[in-house]
């Protein structure tokens, strides 16, 4: 191609002479304004690297002259958030439960503490404030499988459920149905009897019939854990059965599924993540989220919930 | 003369091919039967498949005739493929993203534990690389084939080779994209495919490279055009950028597992110094050089400077390959490096906005076209959108809005206002004006059908990328957000719970890009099918008649 500028006529300014199918090309010069905050935008990383940490050397790199240290200014934030919380965390690993109960601003202090740890480690099976989920005990309401005071839900934190730890709580509930313990029609009568002596007997209208058959299975199977009337043991671990709260569902369907197969969750022991502190402002949230029982005020009684609990197996 | 050339190298291209497709048939075979795991016999299986279907398909193309890959002015078959591949693998990606954006709003809805590979894990890979390296590599291996060729005025170099990569191509897409599936990861975000994936593309991408650059040798042009600088910068770096970013010590030679070459921080500098430039040399410098060619020629009105784009392009090429640093701010790597990462984004705002400014005033004394011919405005309209992301990407690199922008899905919508609206959008134009030239039509089926595509994935962009930036500027400041006590005030729960309404107005949105592109396909496809009038392209006529007054003259 003939290398023959022109001038174009729109905007008047003239062509480099080449042409690539059809396609030229003005000769316009660069835009101002284009060009200077170019300039400006390179002024600004140098005064950047002199200002800051920039360009490595042989052994280390350039400091910058305000001494900036992303490192050192993590080290010193986390230092001086420790160190603002230090002395409540320090008062609430000392109080004794009756004077975190009397104590309005230290169970502020640990309601925040606790609602902060349990919404990233125990929000995701308990669900928002405690709602649990099908399989994770509800924290909201006052039915507690392993016991409601402060003492005992800040054991459970601790070590956990069926978590391998030495002090967890253990319990192991047999599946009837799986490892053909009862024939499935016993346990079609144990189902029909366990919804006649709950509160769900209003809502799922048992086979009365069948219920008077299961009664016989359930004082035999059952009744050693779950009691005679259903009522439940927190020292086993074995959940009540009179009310209408169920940890695997409520529906016909769902209570026979937990007799065939005995679930039972793992609650994993938090005693070597958190320490003693965070784990009794979590106590603290969850006691605080509708259903904590008061502690006994004698002694005594928190001794048997310290004692390993004897598995049914 | 030139006829006597071909007959003379006739075959040896043929040759080349053939040679390496048996060797990949017997390599197959010893992959398939020496398989360390199920996936990657799968993969050998696949690979068999390829190689024999490309012997038997090169055996009947060519048996009556070993020059058949090199005959004519131009070679626009391969172009075409390239056309067609591109609306099939931009319709599957943009399906899968559709469907993985419905997996984050609707997570118990759109969760099938039986079905591993529809798993999230899985399909966003699948997405990522269907839409950027299954659509916007063939957009770009399309586009490069065609303008070289005509910016060059020489047919494409290498007779068969040109074929080879476009199937190689595909044939890399399929093991990435099967392998994702079936689980099979290197875990680099946009390198995900294994070790043996990445060495056929290596292969595939030098031949592509030799391609072009002996295509540009034999130019009957005194310049390089511009769009040129740009394909080559492009294939020269993602080429470099690949091998270093892959650099791996396979598990067994017979199976897909492989370990880094690099550790800790090393490892991760690597991967966002690749990642950082697959979005500078592979999303920008090609489609810019789509930029130079397609809109200067829709809107039939020069370059507006010669000079800006000297200046840019080398700016470009010089600052970008820096930049990568930027995405590990607040991280283990050294704040000196993160100080050259973000630092050399911001110089590079300037630069990438002289792309901006010589494709929008390129349509000075044409800017009424804007009104009438919506192809033109798809294009200039991605210009925008690539204006707005460089200002935007610079922005989000600057440490302190990092910290707040890192990590949300405001880095989703920035990725996506550039990907949507840039690449898409620029390539969406490409193909409109490629299928009626390369089909020889006079224009395309329907011009109301661009209309409708053109305003329905802009709305479509609009509530992907405003919801994001709300869902990552909300997420930014939820994450951050301390009581009174020194606690965090919201637990990471809370914060997907608040993102779910952004999320289902994203998957909306993406539904609409989608609903566009199927229009394009459709009428891409009654186009190049003959619903609209036959033509030859005007600027090829006079090119050919002239080349025919000079081979006479010879």
């Amino acid at each position: 191609m003939a290398e023959k500028t022109e001038i174009d006529d729109v905007s008047g300014t003239q062509t480099t002479g080449h042409e690539w199918d059809g396609v030229k090309e003005l000769d316009t010069p660069l835009p101002r304004w284009w060009l200077y905050i170019f300039y400006a935008s390179i002024l600004a990383a140098i005064v950047y690297w002199v200002l800051m940490p920039a360009w490595p050397l042989v052994n280390g790199y350039t400091k910058g002259v305000l001494g900036w240290s992303d490192r050192a200014n993590v080290a010193s934030d986390l230092s001086a958030l420790r160190s603002a919380r230090a002395a409540d965390f320090a008062r609430l690993e000392r109080a004794s439960y009756a004077e975190i109960a009397a104590d309005a601003d230290l169970r502020e202090f640990a309601r925040a503490a606790g609602e902060s740890v349990f919404g990233d480690y125990c929000r995701t099976c308990h669900g928002a404030g405690g709602a649990g989920a099908p399989g994770y005990p509800v924290l909201a309401d006052d039915v507690w499988i392993w016991g409601g005071t402060l003492a005992d839900i800040e054991r459970t934190i601790a070590y956990g459920i069926r978590s391998g730890h030495p002090s967890a709580h253990l319990s192991q509930m047999p599946a009837f149905g799986r490892d053909a313990l009862l024939a499935p029609q016993q346990i079609g009568d144990v189902t029909e009897y366990v919804i006649s002596i709950s509160a769900a007997r209003t809502r799922l209208a048992p086979n009365m019939g069948a219920a008077r058959r299961g009664a016989t299975t359930y004082q035999e199977q059952c009744a050693l854990c779950h009691g005679p009337t259903g009522a439940g043991d927190r020292a086993q671990g074995a959940p009540s059965l009179d009310d209408d709260l169920w940890l695997y569902g409520g529906s016909r369907a769902e209570i026979r599924r937990q007799i065939e197969l005995g679930r039972g969750g793992v609650m994993p022991a938090w005693e070597s993540r958190f320490d003693p502190a965070t784990r009794r402002a979590l106590a603290v949230y969850v006691y605080e989220m509708g259903g904590g029982e008061p502690d006994p005020p004698p002694a005594p009684a928190e001794a048997p919930a310290a004692t390993p609990m004897a598995a049914p197996q | 003369m030139a006829d006597i050339q071909v007959r003379q190298s006739a075959g040896l291209d043929v040759a080349g091919v053939g040679a390496i497709l048996a060797l990949g048939v017997v390599l197959a075979i010893f992959g398939a039967a020496w398989a360390v795991d199920a996936p990657f016999q799968t993969q050998m299986y696949t690979l068999l498949a390829a190689c024999t279907l490309g012997l038997g398909g090169l055996v009947l193309v060519c048996a009556d005739d070993p020059a058949c890959f090199s005959r004519g002015r131009y070679e626009d078959g391969v172009v075409k493929a390239g056309v067609i591949a591109a609306m099939f693998w931009g319709v599957a990606g943009l399906l899968v993203g559709v469907i993985i954006a419905a997996q984050l709003s609707f997570p118990n809805i759109f969760y099938f534990p039986d079905l591993g590979w529809t798993n999230f894990g899985r399909l966003r890979p699948l997405h990522t690389s269907a839409v950027i390296f299954a659509f916007g590599g063939n957009v770009l291996i399309a586009t490069s084939f065609y303008v070289v060729q005509r910016t060059c005025r020489a047919r494409l170099a290498g007779g068969a080779w040109p074929w080879f990569v476009f199937w190689g191509y595909q044939l890399f897409i399929l093991l990435a994209g099967t392998g994702y599936l079936m689980g099979i990861t290197e875990g680099r975000e946009y390198a995900e495919p294994p070790w043996y994936a990445d060495l056929w593309l290596t292969l595939v991408w030098v031949v592509y490279l030799l391609v072009f650059l002996a295509t540009l040798w034999k130019r009957k042009e005194p310049h390089i055009y511009v769009a040129n600088w740009f394909y080559l910068a492009f294939i020269v770096t993602i080429a470099m950028l690949h091998i270093v970013n892959n650099l791996a010590v396979p598990a067994s030679f017979t199976g897909s597992q492989s370990y880094s070459l690099f550790a800790g921080v090393q490892d991760a500098l690597t991967q966002w110094w690749y990642g950082h430039n697959a979005v500078g040399f592979f999303l920008t410098a090609g489609f810019l050089a789509i930029m130079y060619y397609f809109i200067p020629k829709q809107a039939e009105r020069p370059v507006y400077s010669y000079r800006l784009s000297i200046i840019h392009f080398w700016a470009l090429i010089f600052l970008y390959i820096w930049a990568g640093p930027h995405h590990l701010h607040y991280t283990a790597l050294p704040q000196w490096a993160q100080t050259l990462g973000m630092t050399f984004s911001i110089m590079l705002w300037m630069p990438s906005w002289g792309g901006m400014i010589n494709g929008l005033m390129t349509l000075s004394g044409a800017w009424d076209k804007l009104r009438t011919d919506p192809v033109l405005r798809m294009l200039v309209v991605s210009v925008a959108f690539y204006g707005m992301s460089t200002f935007e990407g610079p922005v989000m690199s600057i440490r302190a809005v990092n910290s707040l922008s890192h990590y949300t899905d405001w880095t989703i919508g920035h990725v996506h206002s550039g990907a949507l609206g840039w690449v898409g959008y620029v390539s969406f134009g490409a193909l409109y004006c490629l299928t009626p030239w390369l089909w020889k039509r006079e224009r395309l089926y329907s011009n109301a059908l661009v209309e409708w595509h053109f305003w329905i994935s802009t709305i479509g962009i609009v509530l992907y990328i405003t919801s994001m930036w709300v869902a990552g500027i909300m997420q930014g400041l939820m994450w951050r957000a301390y009581n009174e006590l020194g606690f965090l005030e919201y637990s990471f729960v809370e914060t997907v719970e608040a993102m779910h309404p952004y999320y289902i107005i994203r998957a909306l949105g993406g539904g609409l890009y989608l609903l566009g592109a199927l229009l394009m396909v459709y009428n891409l496809w009654r186009t190049a099918r003959g619903d609209a009038p036959a033509k030859e392209r005007a600027a090829d006529i006079p090119a050919a008649a002239q080349s025919a007054a000079t081979l006479a003259a010879e």
